[in-house]
């Protein structure tokens, strides 16, 4: 008897704890059922794990959700460095806590003076002086000087910055309290103008100490600088940002932020993403997500930068990486063909859905359009046709075997394997889609899928003499930039990198005559649009010509966005600035999306 | 008792090392390099920088030495509690990564195996005695403990988080929330812990409650019970003599559960994104983090170790006959 009351005690305690905790979560309001299976099912499995801000009372909450923007899709692992020259710096360190002299759009390829009140080069192009913008406070109060701007210039000689900058510039001195003058020789204007949009200017007074071989061992948590928000707090999941009220912004451009904080929930897969996206936990988000028309479609308030295909802006450009250092894809015929016989448009239909779009043959985004030589492109590109893919291959002297796929030139059996890292599902489905329209040209390809490191080490030269081990790979590490020097410095580097720290030239292309065009891009004005474009027409003729890499598709810039508590966004329709929290994009316009986007009133 | 205790410390420090070394070893058997894994996610560097990029990496993780001297460092700053930088966490001490993961884990783990270790066996003995309990609800304790703790992890999460939307369906705490002693983040810290919590409970419930019922009978039925019954003894009292028998075996599963359970709760945290030990052992494995993967594995066998020891040390006081072993008598 005592037993069989030991065990009602236990069930009722059991209940009760369940009760309590159940209390603790009051259920918020139901998502639509909805009737196209994709998003349906996603939201299903996500169903796993979706984190949907858990809507507890009202009295609880620390940031008021009418007051909070919910992002995700930069942060792949805990925040844990807020040290904005680290690489690996958390989401937002640099565009919304520290920031940059200049504002690049690359919608419009203009560049607007942020932390600079003006940048000008003298007559000979060899000396750039910057005006700093007065009445900018670091968020401790003291003011920002000329001194923090040639500081941080100077921090670049520190080789853990990991930056080239010093290889063109001579000298940087602040000669009075708002004048910074640098000094060049033989100026690399393409990339300095990068620079200056992309590096962020920290306090002399915090960073110089610092500035030693462990400069990365400095974490900076809760550091001072002088954006539109403040480090509130962080968690292996989380970070969470405050409004700076004291921004300069607000009085200098009539700036203003609109949400009080900024929640950015590290990814955990992006199935987890989309049911919060669903369920309106999220407001911005930068994941892939596969199906997102059907969602868009779905009632739930989730848009894109177009309301229609292709739904994205284009980010970067995927391409088939060709190891150029092995037979048979050394022969600029076979990657030719290679090329001729890939069917990209089944690729961004059957695949993509159309939220990517086919590339053009140059590999350059739809934003450098202008300096596609399209006349050139047309008579020197390659478009698909299995069977002039066929043509060529016969033409170039390789033979058929008895099993259908073409030989190598001596005969031996011809296969090739393709790799991209396994979980990338749409690469994986690429992958698929570019074995069977090669297999119809009679290149016999192996799609495979290993694990991100293998394909990494598989990718990497050991050193520079030695060929690495991949036959084809798919990359995209080229992103949007204020260059199209980017793009060709990536297909055309020399000497080869090699190592870890290989990150261009992966097929090992080796061209004197198109790396000393690189190299002579790089050290033209920004402003001379005709002559970047004469070079880029000439670098095109040999891209188009050997085809070290195969442009595939754009990628695109993913971003989608829920309307239910903010609203405004980005759009074709509106406001042309960029919807991204990733690295890099904040000082390309996204931060404005801050000071553009309502909230919607509460109903 | 001394002789015994120093056995068994010896046993115990021996196995530390082994398993420690093993440790050590394995991470470095996995194919690609931690650095070009991560140089892989850093776009838009020079290469000159990622160069200067790469040897700064390599020095900060210590794998610019020869991998003998790695050893050695290895097992001197573990002796300092340093277990070293984890390169997921972009150079982050690995103990305090840890540190950050451990509560949630033991949160999870402790009430769990203690209360579905209590609440198993209460039940597995009482189904043993009660014919309606064995013929209804012990079939379910079958399929409970046949469950994976993934599945009833996603079911659950589906039924009470998804449909019915009575718990939070991921995360340690709501990401409206900070940290803080109030009534109304501890709920939410409790709201967001009870499904992961159900999901392991359940699972292990029926794995004891079924081992228990057998061993009662088993006992029950062994000559020391009819013996009993046959000189009259109330039934009581020979089950009183049954359930502790019963229970020495039960314990020593304990123990082992400890070390298995670990694997359970690595899949119920990634199934509910709960922060603890299971997802950040999930992260280290995807991005080659050596020195993370290193201080999980160790942290797991310390408190395999140790979780072993104290069974040791209960079984002292529980079994009669281990403490007439420990004075050289037999039983």
């Amino acid at each position: 008897m005592a037993n069989r009351q030991r065990f009602v005690a236990l069930l009722a305690i059991l209940s009760l704890a369940t009760a309590a905790c159940g209390s603790g979560a009051s259920p918020s309001p139901s998502v639509a059922p909805s009737t196209a299976a994709s998003p349906a099912e996603s939201a299903a499995a996500s169903a796993a794990a979706s984190p949907a801000p858990s809507p507890s009372e009202a009295a609880v909450e620390n940031y008021p959700r009418a007051e909070t923007l919910y992002t995700t899709g930069k942060q792949w692992g805990a925040p844990a460095t807020w040290n904005p020259l680290d690489p690996n710096a958390a989401m937002g360190v640099v565009g919304l806590q520290y920031e940059t002299l200049f504002m690049y759009d690359p919608l419009k390829d203009v560049y607007t003076p942020w932390l600079a009140e003006s940048g000008t080069w003298d007559s000979a192009k060899t000396t750039y002086t910057i005006k700093v913008r007065q009445n900018v406070k670091w968020s401790d109060g003291s003011a920002l000087t000329a001194d923090d701007v040639a500081f941080t210039i100077l921090l670049a000689k520190n080789p853990v910055v990991g930056s080239n900058l010093w290889q063109y510039v001579t000298d940087a001195t602040a000669t009075d309290a708002s004048t910074v003058v640098v000094k060049f020789t033989n100026p690399a204007y393409q990339e300095w103008a990068q620079w200056l949009y992309n590096t962020p200017i920290v306090p002399k007074a915090v960073f110089e100490a610092k500035n030693n071989v462990d400069l990365f061992k400095f974490t900076n948590e809760n550091g001072v600088g002088t954006g539109p928000y403040l480090y509130k707090t962080h968690a292996d999941d989380r970070m969470v940002w405050v409004k700076n009220d004291n921004w300069w912004a607000k009085t200098a451009l009539n700036l203003d932020v609109k949400p009080k904080y900024i929640v950015d929930i590290v990814n955990s897969s992006n199935n987890v993403a989309l049911g919060q996206l669903i369920q309106g936990g999220l407001d911005l988000s930068n994941n892939f997500l596969p199906g997102i028309a059907s969602i868009i479609a779905g009632g739930y308030g989730v848009t894109t930068y177009f309301p229609t295909v292709p739904y994205m802006l284009a980010g970067n450009t995927a391409v088939l990486v060709p190891n150029t250092l092995k037979k048979p894809l050394d022969d600029p015929a076979f990657r030719k063909a290679l090329a001729t016989a890939i069917n990209v448009d089944d690729i961004v239909t059957k695949v993509y859905g159309n939220i990517v779009t086919k590339s053009d043959p140059t590999g350059l985004l739809p934003m450098f359009s202008k300096y596609v030589d399209t006349a050139q492109r047309d008579s020197l590109g390659f478009s698909f046709s299995t069977a002039k893919a066929k043509s060529m291959l016969a033409a170039a002297g390789y033979k058929v075997g008895s099993d259908g796929f073409v030989t190598n030139k001596d005969g031996s059996p011809l296969k090739l394997t393709l790799e991209v890292p396994d979980g990338w599902s749409d690469w994986m489905a690429a992958e698929n889609s570019i074995a069977a329209s090669a297999k119809l040209a009679g290149i016999n390809i192996d799609p495979q899928h290993p694990d991100v490191n293998t394909v990494t080490a598989d990718r990497n030269r050991v050193d520079a003499a030695t060929a690495p081990k991949f036959d084809l790979i798919i990359n995209n590490d080229v992103q949007i930039g204020n260059t199209p020097w980017t793009w060709y410095d990536y297909v055309f580097r020399q000497p080869l990198p090699y190592g870890a720290a290989e990150n261009r030239n992966y097929e090992g292309y080796k061209n004197d005559a198109a790396w000393a065009l690189v190299q002579k891009l790089d050290k033209t004005p920004v402003e001379d649009t005709a002559g970047m474009k004469t070079l880029t027409s000439q670098l095109q003729t040999i891209q188009l010509t050997d085809m070290p890499v195969i442009p595939l598709w754009y990628n695109g810039m993913w971003s989608q966005v829920n309307n239910s508590v903010w609203t405004n966004w980005p759009s074709d329709g509106g406001n042309h600035v960029l919807a991204a929290t990733w690295n890099g994009y904040w000082q390309m316009g996204a931060v404005l999306m801050l000071t553009q986007i309502t909230p919607v009133p509460a109903k | 008792m001394r002789r015994y205790f120093g056995r068994k410390l010896f046993t115990y420090t021996l196995t530390f090392f082994i398993a420690a070394t093993i440790d050590w070893l394995i991470p470095r058997f996995m194919p690609g390099d931690p650095v070009a894994g991560l140089m892989a996610k850093q776009g838009g560097i020079s290469p000159e920088g990622a160069t200067a990029l790469v040897q700064y990496y390599n020095n900060l993780f210590g794998l610019d030495r020869p991998i003998p001297e790695q050893f050695i460092n290895f097992w001197a700053s573990l002796l300092h509690g340093d277990l070293g930088r984890s390169v997921y966490g972009h150079g982050r001490p690995v103990t305090e990564a840890i540190m950050a993961a451990v509560p949630y884990t033991l949160a999870l783990l402790i009430p769990a195996i203690l209360l579905s270790w209590w609440a198993g066996n209460s039940f597995g003995a009482l189904a043993a005695r009660r014919k309606w309990l064995d013929s209804t609800v012990l079939p379910v304790g079958y399929i409970l403990t046949a469950t994976p703790y993934m599945w009833l992890g996603l079911v659950l999460a589906f039924v009470l988080g998804f449909s019915l939307r009575i718990f939070p369906l991921s995360g340690g705490y709501g990401f409206n929330l900070e940290p803080t002693l109030t009534w109304g983040f501890l709920t939410d810290l409790v709201a967001h812990w009870m499904m992961p919590f159900l999901s392991l409970f359940m699972v292990m419930f029926g794995g004891w409650a079924i081992g228990m019922r057998n061993m009662i009978i088993y006992e029950l039925e062994s000559d020391y019970s009819r013996y009993l019954e046959a000189l009259g003894a109330p039934r009581g009292l020979v089950r009183k003599y049954a359930f502790r028998n019963a229970m020495l075996p039960q314990i020593t599963g304990l123990a082992l559960q400890l070390g298995v359970i670990v694997a359970g709760s690595l899949v119920t945290e990634i199934v509910f994104s709960y922060p603890g030990i299971g997802s950040l052992l999930f992260n280290a494995i995807k991005s080659e983090d050596y020195f993370l993967l290193q201080g999980i594995f160790l942290f797991i066998i310390v408190g395999v170790l140790l979780a072993n020891f104290i069974v040791d040390i209960v079984y002292v006081i529980v079994d009669p006959r281990t403490r007439v072993g420990m004075r050289g008598g037999t039983a």
